[in-house]
């Protein structure tokens, strides 16, 4: 038993080890330049790859060739971070904040084809390590020596990051500028240069990672979206910015993960966000963060000024609801149904548009509610043997319970801390979903959740799916201009403020957030009738991803924004899908593209372009 | 990248050529039979790059071969039921396909066979192992080619229970088909050997095996032998933590599908030895039907076909069977046709069962070896799928869709 107990307090050690070199990366990044870097589990990988490709040229038999090739392999990880940071990101730090991980996401899709098109579709098995081929005996135990190796490298790391950050001129700038960006700029600091070098040197961190798998793990092309989702909340449950944080989390981590899978071997799925979601509600900043020093508004300054629609909007917004409404006379029924979707997506990222813009309370888990409303839905008609209209009303009651629930605890935190407590609900949810076989039939899913007879025609559907969704679209813009929102934006620009002339801030961004996910259930309902089945993966990472990407895309701080970025977002990919094998790196490409060209948003950036034409732009 | 560009333009001509055929001609379906596939390409590219190329074999055969001419849009669902559905739509809809096939991960199939029934289109599912999709859902427009989850478990058992092992430990992915695979294999193997006892499950998460903790928990229990359901990168990660922590020494391994190129080959020379298991020794068979099959796909593709060619091009070739079976493209006729239809795969003569819609073809079976530093199959024989399906009877109150 203490054999055991020992074994396994090791392996734990040796898996914090691989978390902590790539979350340290993560965190120093997210110290700095406050980007919420998506693409760095495509880093890892692309360490992982690039490692494999060297030390197979340099000959893995000699030690040389075998750590020359890793040590290249992260150097040159670092040297892509530079070109991503220079090329892509340098362009859009004056944007809102989280809009660069939209462009850090196109980067993602990017990496996963040429990955594809570079390293073939097959698994790669590294060489093992020269030197540490082998095992040693602990107790009765053979334990890999590389694994004791990997051990050693986390404290390593993190000593000589101490050192770095501690006894060096450029680590000193780094912690000026994690305190205080402007202040350091002020200074005369070339920022541009802080912010790449500091880039690179996450990424290489991220690359040395990934190569330092390759004795121990297959090189994959899942890789990328594997880690990043484990190495956030590595970065979130240490605190934010805390290297010493990442590593205590890391090991926290790792060592319950190791103990876990002997008692209960299924908890694997859901630990690491089981664990987040504790040490959040105990602790709101992290193992080791601290309390930001004042809540600044994002990067743009203060956050335009909201007005409700000039009747040129109004008619431009009739004008497509008419159009939509006329589109069953016109169009294919295959048409009718990539729009019945896509009106669908636009609800839901309205829904997330609620908490996001006016609210200022970004989630990463908006798709919990998309997805119970579903599951509410299919559900009802599975158990209750319920036909489709009362199911359609009851099932976004089961999101919005679980958005009261869910938001209560959500709402006492702020920043990333807030989105990633989302998305450890949102994990729970799915995990829920995906295990409780006898109640959702698992990942397998609910089956046969069709609409009931006079709704099965498509045009029959389109409309009742418009229907419902204009209208809960224009009361969630009603909702913008109401006292609540008006309160939520208060709160949203200076909580001070809002608590002294009275609104209960908390009180107030809890209400949007039960009614962002109450719509998002209504969104998640039609959708499970549209697509007569329901699965795990409606509530899974990704569709939370589409959410954000949607929102993102058209526009934080404008209210038809998500309207306009849904269309545009989900109506793009669509398209590619069909057309090209390499969808994934054209639409990279795309969202790239439009995140340099649109900063604002697809609407923040036409708003902007008007109001300087109005204002008689005087360079003109 | 050359093939993939070639391809790309290819398909994107015979796109336009379709755009400009008057669409009567499309609808009367005169001559050509349209299918639609769907399948996770972005997702799963180890096995479903050589399906296609399997499939692209086949159905440039079966145009040579004179009579209906057969074309196929394909269409990548990125592993997301819900994207499976809606191309499902797209292509009845807009691209007026005469019959829907594809589907890798269980749960597209479920939902792909669920559009089908609802729309009344045929199924011909290629790679779905679940049992649910021919027996506790099946339906009438779904037919599936794949040995299942239950016939490859029931494969196993069969060797498992020539072993003297009788604490077993398991691991498999934690999700339908790890562990319906551990379900049936527990199960019938008790049957056949009422002593034996399971003394550990291990179920990581698919993609995510913490490789080191999950070997020394299975160590810990000191079992006699190992079931194992994990693959792909899973597997690798298993094998090597367990050949360095000598989980293997002095024990038998039963797993599923690591004999499969897709999975065997990346382990190079830490492949397993003397593992059972169930896969597909391409290197070795030399049946007529394999041999005509192997030598095209190399001379076409100068590589050698994996399991998921070999699913790929007898998929295709069971639906231009059927079609000619049929002489017809209505979906009803397509559905009496695939019914008991006997037809040649790539491991010999098939047959779809009238009964549940399950297709005959089998795997083979053997054990693991090592060869020139790269892991082969050995001993191995080829396991008829007919063989391993449970009696008519049982089979009758396993689907209730009759």
């Amino acid at each position: 038993m203490l054999d055991l107990i020992l074994t396994q307090m090791l392996n734990g050690m040796a898996s914090a080890s691989s978390l902590f070199l790539v979350a340290s990366g993560l965190s120093i990044i997210f110290g700095v330049t406050r980007i919420v870097n998506f693409a760095h589990g495509s880093l890892y990988m692309l360490g992982a790859y690039l490692a494999v490709t060297l030390v197979g040229a340099f000959g893995p038999a000699s030690p040389l060739g075998f750590w020359g090739g890793i040590l290249l392999a992260a150097f040159l990880v670092g040297l892509i971070g530079i070109v991503i940071e220079v090329v892509i990101l340098r362009r859009i730090y004056q944007a809102p904040e989280l809009f660069q991980l939209l462009a850090t996401f196109g980067v993602v899709l990017m990496v996963q084809d040429i990955a594809l098109a570079v390293w073939g579709p097959e698994d790669r098995l590294g060489p093992r390590a020269p030197g540490f081929k082998s095992f040693v005996m602990i107790l009765d135990s053979r334990f890999p020596s590389y694994e004791l190796f990997l051990i050693a490298v986390g404290p390593l790391v993190l000593g000589l990051l101490w050192f770095l950050f501690r006894r060096t001129r450029w680590g000193t700038l780094v912690r000026a500028a994690t305190q205080d960006r402007e202040m350091v700029g002020a200074l005369g600091v070339d920022q541009r240069l802080l912010f790449t070098s500091v880039f690179g040197f996450g990424a290489a961190l991220a690359g040395l990672g990934g190569a330092l798998q390759l004795p121990r793990e297959a090189v994959t092309l899942h890789m990328d979206l594997s880690t990043i989702a484990e190495v956030f909340v590595v970065v979130v449950v240490g605190g934010l910015g805390s290297v010493g944080g990442a590593y205590l989390a890391a090991v926290l981590i790792g060592v319950l993960h190791a103990f876990g899978i002997l008692i209960f071997p299924k908890i694997t799925l859901v630990l690491v966000f089981l664990v987040m979601a504790v040490v959040l509600i105990v602790k709101p900043y992290g193992l080791m963060g601290r309390k930001p020093a004042a809540t600044l508004p994002g990067a743009a300054g203060i956050e335009p000024l909201l007005t409700p629609a000039t009747p040129g909007a109004k008619l431009a917004g009739l004008a497509a609801l008419l159009l939509l409404a006329a589109a069953p006379l016109a169009v294919s029924d295959a048409w009718l149904l990539t729009l019945t979707e896509l009106v669908i997506f636009a609800l839901f990222a309205a829904s997330l548009h609620v908490m996001m813009g006016p609210g200022g309370m970004a989630s990463f888990g908006h798709a919990a509610y998309f997805g119970l409303g579903a599951y509410g839905a299919a559900l009802a008609v599975k158990w209750l043997g319920a036909p489709m209209e009362p199911a359609l009303l009851l099932a976004p009651f089961l999101a919005g319970i679980a958005g009261i629930v869910f938001g209560w605890f959500c709402v006492r935190l702020s920043g990333v801390y807030m989105a990633m407590l989302t998305l450890a609900f949102a994990q729970i949810a799915w995990a829920t979903a995906f295990q409780w076989v006898e109640l959702t039939g698992g990942d397998n899913g609910i089956l046969g959740v069709w609409p009931s007879a006079w709704a099965v025609p498509k045009a029959v559907f389109f409309y009742l799916t418009l229907a419902i969704c204009a209208a809960s679209v224009l009361l969630l813009r009603r909702l913008v201009f109401s006292p609540l929102g008006y309160a939520l934006r208060a709160g949203r620009d200076s909580p001070l403020r809002a608590e002294a002339i009275g609104i209960d801030v908390m009180r107030v961004q809890w209400a949007a957030f039960a009614i962002a996910a109450f719509a998002a259930g209504i969104a998640g309902a039609l959708f499970a009738f549209s697509k007569g089945s329901v699965f795990p993966t409606y509530l899974a990472i990704p569709r939370s991803v589409d959410a954000l990407l949607m929102v993102l895309l058209g526009g934080v701080q404008t209210v038809s924004g998500p309207v306009v970025g849904a269309f545009a977002y989900i109506g793009l990919s669509e398209q590619l899908v069909k057309l090209t094998p390499y969808w994934r790196f054209t639409l990279g490409l795309a969202i790239v593209l439009l995140v340099s060209l649109f900063p604002r948003g697809l609407v923040g950036g036409f708003l902007a372009w008007r109001d300087r034409r109005d204002a008689g732009d005087p360079a003109r | 990248m050359t093939i993939d560009r070639r391809r790309f333009l290819a398909a994107a001509s015979a796109g336009a050529a379709t755009l400009a055929a008057p669409a009567l001609v499309r609808a009367q379906g005169g001559g050509v039979v349209r299918i639609g596939e769907v399948n996770s390409y972005t997702a799963q590219p180890a096995f479903l790059k050589p399906y296609r190329q399997g499939w692209e074999l086949a159905q440039e055969q079966a145009n040579a071969a004179g009579g209906r001419r057969f074309e196929t849009i394909f269409r990548d669902d990125g592993g997301k039921p819900e994207d499976a559905v809606r191309h499902a739509g797209d292509l009845v809809n807009a691209e007026k396909v005469d019959l829907i096939a594809g589907g890798y991960l269980s749960n597209i199939g479920l939902a792909l066979a669920d559009f089908a029934l609802q729309n009344k289109r045929l199924y011909a599912a290629s790679e779905p192992l679940t049992d649910a999709l021919v027996w506790s859902k099946g339906n009438r427009y779904t037919f599936r080619l794949r040995p299942s989850t239950y016939m490859q478990a029931a494969m196993l058992v069969e060797e498992a229970a020539k072993l003297p092992a009788r604490k077993w430990a398991v691991i498999a992915p934690n999700y339908e088909y790890g562990q319906s695979a551990v379900k049936w294999f527990k199960e019938l193997l008790k049957k056949a050997k009422p002593d034996v006892e399971f003394v550990a499950e291990q179920f990581p998460a698919l993609g995510r095996i913490d490789a080191g903790a999950t070997v020394q928990a299975l160590e810990a229990a000191k079992p006699d032998a190992i079931f194992n359901v994990t693959f792909a990168g899973d597997l690798s990660n298993f094998v090597r933590q367990g050949n360095t922590r000598g989980l293997f020494e002095g024990r038998a391994v039963v797993s599923m599908l690591t004999g499969e190129p897709e999975y065997l080959d990346p382990l190079g020379a830490e492949a397993p030895v003397g593992w059972i298991v169930t896969g597909y020794p391409h290197a070795d068979i030399r049946t007529p039907e394999h041999t005509a099959f192997a030598d095209a796909y190399r001379a076409k593709y100068n590589d050698y076909p994996r399991l998921g060619s070999v699913v790929g091009y007898s998929t295709m070739q069971s639906i231009a069977a059927a079609v000619a079976r049929a002489q017809s493209t209505e979906t009803e006729k397509l559905v009496e046709a695939f019914s008991g239809l006997k037809f040649t795969s790539v491991f010999g003569p098939a047959e779809y069962r009238a009964i549940d819609h399950q297709s005959t073809v089998g795997a083979y079976v053997g054990r693991t070896a090592l060869k020139d530093g790269k892991g082969v199959m050995v001993d191995w024989r080829y396991a008829d799928g007919a063989k391993y399906l449970p009696p008519d009877d049982v089979v009758k109150t396993l689907r209730p869709a009759g």
